[in-house]
C-alpha cells in the first residue's frame, strides 16, 4: 500500500504515490524527507526522533504548542541547523551538511516570524534581493550597467513586478519598508520568497499577529501561490483554525516529538492532539 | 475645424466606425495606455483595431447575435474598454454595470437586460455572476479577463477574454465578411450603448442611447473646449457612468485622444501625477480630498514652507482666479504670481497631478466656493457642468472666462433649455436619450412628445448673464409648516463646503423647524484629534467626541447665519442636529453608488432618532443593522447626543404682510 492510500484512504492515482486533491490540484512524488531528526542544543533536545516527507505541489503544515520545536523543525528544512542525528532527503538526494545560502540554492526560499526585510530600502529593492540568486554578472559588469547586467536587471525587474502585482502591493512599490504596517510587512516578506522562484516555500508563523481580515487575504495568497506557480509549502502556523482549512496534511509536534501526521480531519480527532492541545487532567 | 475633413469618406454613423477612421488617420498614435508590471503600456489605434476586431471575430464565433446585450463589468482597463465597439460591431448592445455592485444588485440589472454573454475583470466578478446564474436564464457565456484564480472553474461557459481574441484570429478568413456585414449595417439610430441610472428612488432604469446621441454630444462638447487628438485623459470613473462613456468613449473616438487606465485604485494619485491628464474630470468628492490632505500635509510642514504657503496662496486667491479668466491684474501683481508659480503654484500642481490640465470639470454635486477657488487660483481651468445619463452627460457646462461656484454654466451647443412654473428644469438636446429599456410609463413621465425632459431639479436662470442655477432635486424641494420654502441640498451643501463635515442631510418638509444629521469627515477630524492629542479608536467614538460636536455646532451655527441671509430660504435654519454614529454607506442602501443620499431609506432606517430629534430628547440609544462588503449583516449599537444651535431670527418680513 502507498503512503497515499495508508495515510488519506485516497485511491493511488499516479506511479509516484501522489494523488489529485479535491480541488483538483496534483500532489506529486516525495520532495523532501526527513528521516529520524534529532536536533540538540547542548543538554536540551528541541527535535527527537521525527520523520515525514514533503510532497511536491502539496501544502504541508507544522503545528504544535508554544516551544514544540516547530520553528527548529524549519531550521533544519532550511539549512540553518544541522541535526546531530538523522539525515535530510531532497529530490531523493542525501543532503550533506550545507550553509543556508547553499540550501537558498537548491530553490528554498523563507520568511521568517519576526520579519526580517531591510527597513531602509524601498519594497521594490527588497523584493529584488530575492532574485540574487538569478544574477549572474559579475561585480564590475553590475558597477558599468553593460550588457548582461543590464539585460539580467531588466528580466529580473519584470519577474519581480509580476509578483507585485499578483500580491497587489503595486502601490507601496516605492515607499520604504519601515514605514509600512505589519501586515504588509508580512507580505513584503513573502514577495521576496517568492521572487527566489522557489520549488519549495518555507513560512514561519505566516499569519502570526494578524487580524482576521489579514489573515484571510494571507490565506488566500498562500493558496494562489500554490495553486498559480505550483509552488510546494511547507508552513509553521499557531492558528489551528487557518491551518486545518489551507493544508493538505499537517505534522503535529509537542515537546520535540511528532504526536500526529495526516490530514487536518485525521490530526483533528487524534486524541493526542487533542491532549496536547487543551490539556490532560493529571490524576 | 479642420478635424471635421476627417469624416469626408462618408458620414460616421457608429463607434466602430470611428474606430477604423482613427486607425487609418493615426495608425501609429497612441489610443491607450494601461500601467502594468510598474510600467505604461500602451496600444496605438492600428493596434486597438487588430485587438478589438480579433474579440469581436471572438463574439461572432461564440455566436453572439444582433440585438443581443453584453454586460461589462470590471474597473477601467483598455481590454474592457475595447470590448464595447466589440460588441456593437457585431450588432450587439454593451451594457457596462457597476463593478463595485454586489450580486443581487448585479443579478436585477443582469436580467432586466437579459444579458447573454457578460465580459468580467476578474474572479472577484465572475464568482458575483455565477452566484447569480441560476436567476438568469438568457446567460449563455461568460468571458474574463485576468484568468489568476480561474482555472479550476467549470469552463463550459467560461472563457478567457485572451482565448476568445485567439480564437477570433484563428477565424478571420471565415469572419471577417460577416464582422463587415454587420459592422457597416449599424446606423445612427441604433442602440450604442444601455446605461443604468444608480436612481435615488427605486430599481435602476436602463437608458437607451444611440449612436446619434453619443456621437452629437462628442462632437458638440469636443468642439465646446476645443479637445483635440493631443489630450490624454485618466479613466479612473466606474465605466458603467454615462460621464466615463462620454469621455472614454465618446469623445476619445470622436477626437482620438489617448485614455490611460490606472494600475490600480490604490495607486490612483500616483498614476495621475505621472500622466499628467490635459483634460480631467473629477466629482467635487475628490477635489474636496484632495484638498484636505494639502492641507493636513501643510499643518504638517516646516515653518518657512508654511509661511511661504500661506503668503503666496493669499496672492494667488487675490489675482489668480482673475488671470485665469483674462482680466486686467496689475504689473506688480503679475510678477508675484510668477513667482508663486516657480516655488508654489507649480510644484502644487504636479503633486497633485493636475499641471497640464487645460480644461478640467466637475459635476454631480455642488462644489464648495473656497474649493472652487483654491484650484481656479492655482492657474487650474476647472469649470463646472451640468448633466445627466438621460441627456448623454451635457445640458449646461460653464465657458472658459465664464466660470462661477455657484452657477452650473449655460446650455451646452444643440441644448435647448426651459423652467416649468413648478420651478423644474426642462430640456432638450441631440443627446436626449431613446427610452428607458422595458420601462415605457418612466419613459413617458420623463420625456414628452416633443423631446422635452424633465431633469427633476429645480431652478432657475439667472437675469443678466444667462446661467442657470440649481437650488435642490425638485421632488425635495418642500414647505414648512409656516408655509415658507424647503430647499435641504440648499443647506447641506453649505455645511458639506466644511472639511470636517463629509455628509448631511436635512429634515423639515412639512415641519416647525429643520434638523439634520451630520457625517463627520474622518480624515480631516482624525488629524485634528491626531494634533490635539484626542484618541479614538473608530469612527463611532471619534463622532461622539464632545469637542467635535462643539466644532460641528459651531459650523451649523455659520451656516445658520448665511441661511438666514437668504430670504427665500432663510426658515431652513437648522434647530438641531446631531453626528451619526455610522457613515452613510451604498452597501446598506443610505446612499446610491454615486454617492447621493437617498432621503427615504434614512427617513425609515433612523426614524426613532429623527423623532428624537423633534420631541427634544437630549441622548439617545439607538442599534443599526450595517452590511459589510461581502454581504454579510451585523449590528452596532451607539448612545447618541442631541445637539441644539442657536438660530437667527426670521426676516419679519411675512408677519408685516399679514
Amino acid at each position: 500500500m502507498s503512503l497515499a492510500e495508508q495515510v488519506l484512504g485516497h485511491e493511488r492515482d499516479n506511479e509516484d504515490g501522489g494523488w489529485i486533491t479535491a480541488d483538483g490540484r496534483q500532489i506529486g512524488a516525495v520532495m523532501m524527507e526527513m528521516k529520524n531528526i534529532t536536533l540538540r542544543f547542548g543538554g536540551v533536545v528541541a527535535i527527537k526522533d521525527i520523520s515525514f516527507d514533503i510532497r511536491k505541489g502539496e501544502i504541508r503544515a507544522i503545528i504544535g504548542p508554544n516551544g514544540a520545536g516547530k520553528s527548529s523543525m524549519l531550521n533544519v528544512i532550511s539549512g540553518f541547523y544541522n541535526p546531530q542525528e538523522g539525515d535530510v532527503f531532497y529530490l531523493g538526494e542525501k543532503r550533506p551538511k550545507m550553509r543556508p545560502y547553499e540550501v537558498a540554492r537548491q530553490g528554498i526560499a523563507r520568511t521568517f516570524q519576526n520579519i526580517a526585510l531591510f527597513e531602509g530600502m524601498s519594497v521594490l529593492d527588497n523584493v529584488m534581493t530575492g532574485r540574487l540568486n538569478h544574477m549572474k554578472a559579475g561585480v564590475l559588469a553590475q558597477a558599468l550597467w553593460k550588457g548582461r547586467a543590464e539585460r539580467e536587471e531588466i528580466e529580473n525587474r519584470e519577474k519581480v513586478e509580476k509578483i507585485i502585482d499578483f500580491l497587489e502591493i503595486q502601490n507601496i512599490r516605492k515607499k520604504p519598508v519601515g514605514s509600512l504596517p505589519y501586515g504588509l510587512k508580512k507580505r513584503v516578506e513573502l514577495a521576496r520568497a517568492l521572487a527566489a522562484e522557489p520549488s519549495l516555500l518555507l513560512l514561519d508563523e505566516p499569519m502570526a499577529g494578524m487580524n482576521v481580515e489579514e489573515k484571510e487575504d494571507m490565506s488566500r495568497f498562500i493558496l494562489d501561490v500554490n495553486d498559480e506557480f505550483g509552488t510546494t509549502i511547507a508552513l509553521i502556523e499557531h492558528d489551528m483554525g487557518v491551518v486545518m482549512d489551507l493544508s493538505d496534511r499537517v505534522v503535529v509536534m509537542d515537546y520535540g516529538k511528532k504526536i500526529g501526521d495526516g490530514t487536518p480531519d485525521e490530526v483533528r480527532n487524534n486524541q493526542d492532539v487533542i491532549d496536547a492541545y487543551l490539556g490532560v487532567a493529571h490524576d | 475645424m479642420g478635424e471635421l475633413s476627417r469624416d469626408a469618406g462618408g458620414p460616421v454613423t457608429s463607434v466602430p466606425a470611428l474606430l477604423d477612421r482613427n486607425a487609418q488617420a493615426w495608425p501609429d498614435r497612441t489610443a491607450y495606455r494601461e500601467k502594468e508590471f510598474g510600467i505604461w503600456q500602451s496600444w496605438s489605434w492600428a493596434e486597438t483595431r487588430t485587438e478589438i476586431r480579433n474579440l469581436a471575430r471572438g463574439l461572432l464565433n461564440l455566436g453572439v447575435g444582433p440585438g443581443e446585450f453584453v454586460a461589462i463589468i470590471g474597473a477601467n482597463r483598455p481590454h474592457l474598454y475595447w470590448s464595447i465597439p466589440a460588441a456593437q460591431m457585431v450588432g450587439a448592445v454593451p451594457v457596462p454595470v457597476y463593478n463595485d455592485s454586489a450580486a443581487e444588485e448585479m443579478a436585477y440589472v443582469l436580467d432586466h437586460c437579459g444579458a447573454r454573454v457578460v465580459i468580467a475583470e476578474d474572479q472577484e466578478q465572475v464568482d458575483k455572476v455565477l452566484e447569480v446564474k441560476a436567476q438568469l436564464p438568457a446567460l449563455e457565456h461568460i468571458i474574463y479577463l485576468d484568468p489568476r484564480g480561474m482555472r479550476k472553474y467549470d469552463h463550459t461557459h467560461l472563457h478567457e477574454f485572451t482565448h476568445v481574441q485567439e480564437q477570433g484570429h484563428a477565424l478571420r478568413d471565415e469572419l471577417t465578411p460577416e464582422l463587415d456585414r454587420r459592422a457597416a449595417a449599424i446606423t445612427y439610430d441604433d442602440i450604442c450603448v444601455m446605461l443604468y441610472t444608480s436612481g435615488t428612488t427605486g430599481k435602476p432604469k436602463g437608458v437607451v442611447l444611440s449612436n446619434r446621441n453619443i456621437i452629437e454630444t462628442s462632437k458638440n462638447s469636443a468642439e465646446f473646449d476645443k479637445l483635440g487628438a493631443g489630450e490624454e485623459v485618466l479613466a479612473y470613473l466606474p465605466m458603467a457612468w454615462v460621464g466615463d462613456f462620454i469621455f472614454s468613449i465618446g469623445q476619445a473616438y470622436w477626437t482620438g485622444f489617448c485614455v490611460n487606465c490606472p494600475e490600480s485604485v490604490e495607486t490612483l494619485a500616483t498614476d495621475l501625477r505621472e500622466i499628467g491628464p490635459s483634460y480631467y474630470f473629477a466629482p467635487p468628492r475628490i477635489f474636496e480630498t484632495q484638498l484636505t490632505n494639502v492641507m493636513i500635509r501643510m499643518e504638517d510642514a516646516g515653518r518657512l514652507k508654511k509661511w511661504l504657503f500661506d503668503r503666496f496662496m493669499a496672492h494667488a486667491r487675490k489675482v489668480g482666479g482673475d488671470l485665469l479668466d483674462g482680466r486686467p491684474v496689475g504689473g506688480m501683481d503679475r510678477l508675484k504670481y510668477r513667482l508663486g508659480e516657480f516655488l508654489i503654484y507649480g510644484p502644487l500642481k504636479d503633486t497633485l497631478g493636475l499641471g497640464r490640465v487645460r480644461v478640467g470639470y466637475t459635476a454631480g454635486e455642488a462644489i464648495g466656493p473656497e474649493i472652487f477657488d483654491f484650484y481656479r487660483s492655482l492657474g487650474i481651468n476647472l469649470k463646472q457642468l451640468y448633466g445627466q445619463t438621460e441627456a448623454s452627460v451635457f445640458i449646461t457646462q460653464q465657458p472658459d472666462g465664464e466660470v462661477r461656484s455657484d452657477t452650473v454654466g449655460v446650455a451646452s451647443p444643440g441644448v435647448e433649455l426651459k423652467i416649468a412654473e413648478s420651478g423644474e428644469v426642462f430640456y432638450r438636446s441631440p443627446g436626449v436619450f431613446q427610452s428607458y429599456y422595458k420601462n415605457a410609463d418612466s419613459t413617458a413621465s420623463t420625456k414628452d412628445a416633443e423631446g422635452w425632459v424633465a431633469t427633476g431639479d429645480a431652478g432657475f436662470i439667472e437675469e443678466g448673464s444667462g446661467h442657470l442655477r440649481i437650488i435642490d432635486r425638485a421632488k425635495d424641494v418642500g414647505k414648512m409648516a409656516d408655509g415658507s420654502l424647503f430647499a435641504p441640498k440648499y443647506v447641506e451643501n453649505k455645511l458639506k463646503f466644511y472639511p470636517n463635515i463629509l455628509e448631511a442631510v436635512v429634515f423639515g418638509n412639512g415641519r416647525e423647524m429643520c434638523t439634520a444629521f451630520i457625517n463627520i469627515d474622518l480624515t480631516a477630524v482624525g488629524n485634528w484629534a491626531e494634533r490635539n492629542n484626542i484618541a479614538y479608536s473608530s469612527y463611532q467614538e471619534l463622532a461622539g467626541h464632545p469637542q467635535v460636536l462643539e466644532t460641528v455646532r459651531e459650523h451649523v451655527e455659520a451656516v445658520n447665519r448665511s441661511v438666514a441671509e437668504d430670504e427665500m430660504l432663510s426658515g431652513c435654519q437648522i434647530h438641531r442636529f446631531l453626528i451619526l454614529h455610522k457613515e452613510l454607506d451604498a452597501d446598506d442602501g443610505e446612499m446610491t453608488r454615486t454617492r447621493k443620499v437617498r432621503r427615504k431609506v434614512i427617513e425609515e432606517k433612523f426614524h426613532d432618532l429623527i423623532t428624537a430629534l423633534y420631541d427634544g430628547t437630549d441622548r439617545i440609544s439607538t442599534r443599526t443593522e450595517v452590511t459589510y462588503e461581502d454581504g454579510r449583516k451585523g449590528h452596532i449599537s451607539a448612545t447618541l447626543t442631541l445637539c441644539d444651535a442657536a438660530v437667527q431670527p426670521v426676516a419679519s418680513k411675512k408677519v408685516a404682510a399679514e
